[in-house]
């Protein structure tokens, strides 16, 4: 006897997914931090529907042995629970650091990413001829005009490794 | 004997406990530290000789197996908990001399002590867990730990790669969890004894889909390519010896997990062609990578990358041959790597840099580390006779016993790939080993306490080399067993369908 799932419910964890996968996007990481909350909660509302027909508690004597729900799942959603809270409060920790440390939560490019945008840029700067309407005319030079701590370390000399 | 099993878990966790309610006492936190990974050897290594006759099979809290979660040490498990037990104690001795050394800036003992620990547990967990969502469970573990040790201090440069590090093992965790759903709700269980017997069962289609969606999740955190550039970022900024306990292990465990699912759950190898084409580009995109680096941290997280590839290959050929020949490259690999990232913490210390532009002369001015770097550099690129070498030949025969087109390119792959490897690191050696002694170059004097352990790996590495008869055939052994499915299954289910213990109530 299957029952089918609860419609709203796979409307919800669709959304909740949907959701947290835009905010996981983001730049800023107090977004990440909501979209891994969202993302968490949706793929803990998936266990509990996916796991089987709902019903009552699973205790000997109050609950007919065929209407009792399955407590698996149950116990494993909250495991996770408590996992997902103990990564929240350590990704709160860490936004709450970059942003004492450098006034903003984003999660920054790679180092080598950034070097490899001023180069490109650096070409296309040379090849271009000067004094055009001022836009940014390639992806390039618009990535190397992004937060650029490359250029702040070749400036002050230090380099990340040495950071510590 | 099989209350050895769960130790390797409790004893991290206790000594965690311990060294925790000693923040203030330094000694006495480094005395439990030592202790506790000392009797985490000692059992991991009875464990090894004791799991040679049968699986050791641990059912938690008296409940039989398909209830209750099981812990299993059978040989693959005891021999990765072996070799990751003699890694943390040699990579913890080298932290307390560093610690020393600095006056415990670099490692603020206060919190290292107990997450180092839990970091222990969470290996050991996963290696021992017979059971899927423990082996979650265990996952999570050692992620949380490994958050706290990338960022200790709170630097800049620890935060920014902190940031990144810590995003993609949740969303790594997510696709596991929402696996781990899936597998419950089609086969009704996440014991994986009952699991091998269950999935074969279900829908051809849907156990598809739950192959690749495990698979994801454990190539993420094994650094298989295209998810693999989290790793050479976030990697090299942490303290020498985190690095060096986190490239040696942490990737590892991936592997792990994808072994056994890939034997146990999913034996029939139907994604065998996928996993040889990430093997391939594992191998080329990491040591292509490395190719371009100046920095040695960098250059060695790169080849990190490129070598899970070979253990990737061994997965795929879906052979006894493969997977021993995995199994074997996985143990030299974890030895190796670890003791070159902990010589290059002494590089650091000698030379005041790891740019390989302002290193130089370091083989005339400390030969003995010019010696610690060379011989696991040479089994790194698979030179002759070290264990590196060993493990690539075992690698290459059984791709062409496989004789299919692709193994055969795998293998041609697998042979450039290595003379690359050799290439960067003739280059690394190059120019911070020859050349002139640059100016500057500090008159530091290594601390024995250091220079000790590092020792101890690379001549555990050697020893590897000695005993590679014995070695492989432990791992072709393991191998063989997880090829039949059957060791394992009846050792959890020693009574038929149940394991030992009490659930008279349960369904069948």
């Amino acid at each position: 006897m299957l029952e089918a799932p609860n419609l709203v419910l796979l409307v919800v964890i669709a959304t909740l997914f949907a959701g947290g996968v835009y905010l996981l996007l983001e730049r800023s990481l107090s977004r990440v931090l909501i979209g891994i909350i969202l993302l968490s909660n949706g793929a803990n509302l998936f266990m509990l529907v996916v796991s089987g027909p709902p019903g009552g508690a699973p205790i000997v004597g109050l609950t007919a042995e065929e209407q009792m729900s399955d407590p698996l799942p149950q116990a494993m959603v909250l495991t996770a629970i408590v996992i997902t809270l103990g990564m929240s409060a350590f990704i709160l920790a860490m936004a709450y650091r970059s942003w004492q440390l450098n006034r903003h939560d984003e999660v920054q490019d790679d180092l080598e990413d950034r070097r490899l945008a001023r180069l490109a840029a650096t070409d296309q700067d040379v090849e271009s001829t000067p004094g055009q309407d001022g836009r940014l005319a390639t992806l390039d030079q618009e990535a190397a005009e992004a937060r650029d701590e490359v250029a702040e370390m070749l400036t002050t000399g230090v380099e990340a490794g040495d950071q510590e | 004997m099989s209350w050895l099993v769960p130790l390797p878990v409790i004893l991290p966790l206790t000594g965690a406990g311990l060294a925790l309610a000693f923040t203030r006492h330094p000694r006495a936190q480094r005395i439990i530290s030592v202790v506790t990974l000392t009797l985490v050897l000692i059992v991991a290594v009875s464990l090894l000789s004791l799991a040679d006759d049968t699986p050791l099979v641990v059912d938690v809290g008296g409940w039989a197996a398909p209830v209750g979660i099981s812990l299993v040490a059978d040989r693959l498990a005891s021999l990765m908990l072996s070799v990751s037990a003699a890694v943390t104690l040699c990579v913890l001795l080298y932290s307390l001399a560093q610690g020393l050394a600095d006056g415990d800036e670099e490692t603020p003992v206060a919190i290292y002590h107990p997450t180092y620990l839990v970091l222990v547990a969470g290996v050991a967990n996963t290696f021992l867990s017979g059971d899927l969502f423990n082996l979650y469970v265990g996952f999570e573990i050692l992620l949380l730990a490994s958050f706290v040790l990338l960022t200790l201090g709170g630097t800049v440069a620890r935060i920014r790669s902190g940031s990144i590090y810590v995003i993609v093992a949740v969303v790594s965790s997510m696709i596991f969890l929402v696996a781990i759903a899936l597998v419950y709700s089609a086969a009704g269980t996440l014991n994986l004894a009952h699991l091998a017997e269950r999935l074969p069962e279900i829908d051809p289609g849907t156990r598809l889909v739950l192959q690749l969606m495990l698979l994801i999740a454990f190539a993420i955190k094994a650094a298989v390519f295209p998810m693999s550039a989290w790793l050479p970022d976030s990697y090299p900024t942490a303290p020498a010896p985190v690095t060096a306990v986190f490239a040696g292990l942490l990737t590892k465990v991936g592997i792990y997990a994808m072994m056994r699912t890939q034997t146990l759950l999913f034996a029939e190898g139907r994604v065998d062609n996928l996993l040889m084409w990430a093997a391939l580009a594992t191998m080329l995109v990491g040591i292509l990578g490395a190719v371009a680096q100046t920095d040695i941290k960098r250059l060695l997280s790169f080849t990190l990358v490129s070598h899970i590839g070979y253990m990737v290959f061994g997965i795929s050929l879906s052979s006894q041959a493969g997977l021993a020949a995995a199994i074997f490259y996985v143990v030299h690999h974890i030895t190796v790597q670890t003791s070159l990232f902990l010589v290059v913490g002494l590089i650091e210390r000698r030379g005041g840099s790891t740019s390989l532009t302002r290193l130089g002369g370091l083989s005339k001015a400390a030969p003995l580390l010019a010696v610690l770097f060379f011989v696991p550099a040479m089994s790194l690129s698979g030179i002759p006779p070290f264990s590196g070498f060993l493990g690539k030949v075992g690698l290459l025969q059984a791709g062409i016993e496989n004789g299919s087109i692709l193994a055969l390119v795998l293998v041609v792959g697998g042979v450039v790939v290595s003379l690359l490897t050799l290439y960067v690191i003739v280059k690394a050696w190059n120019q911070a080993f020859w050349q002139g002694i640059p100016e500057g170059l500090p008159s530091t004097r290594l601390p024995g306490g250091m220079v000790g352990p590092t020792a101890a790996l690379v001549a555990l590495g050697l020893a590897l080399t000695i005993f590679a008869g014995p070695l492989f055939g432990y791992a072709e052994r393991a191998a063989g067993d997880m090829r039949a499915q059957t060791p394992y299954i009846d050792s959890v289910f020693s009574r038929g369908d149940r394991g030992e213990g009490e659930s008279p109530e349960a369904a069948p």
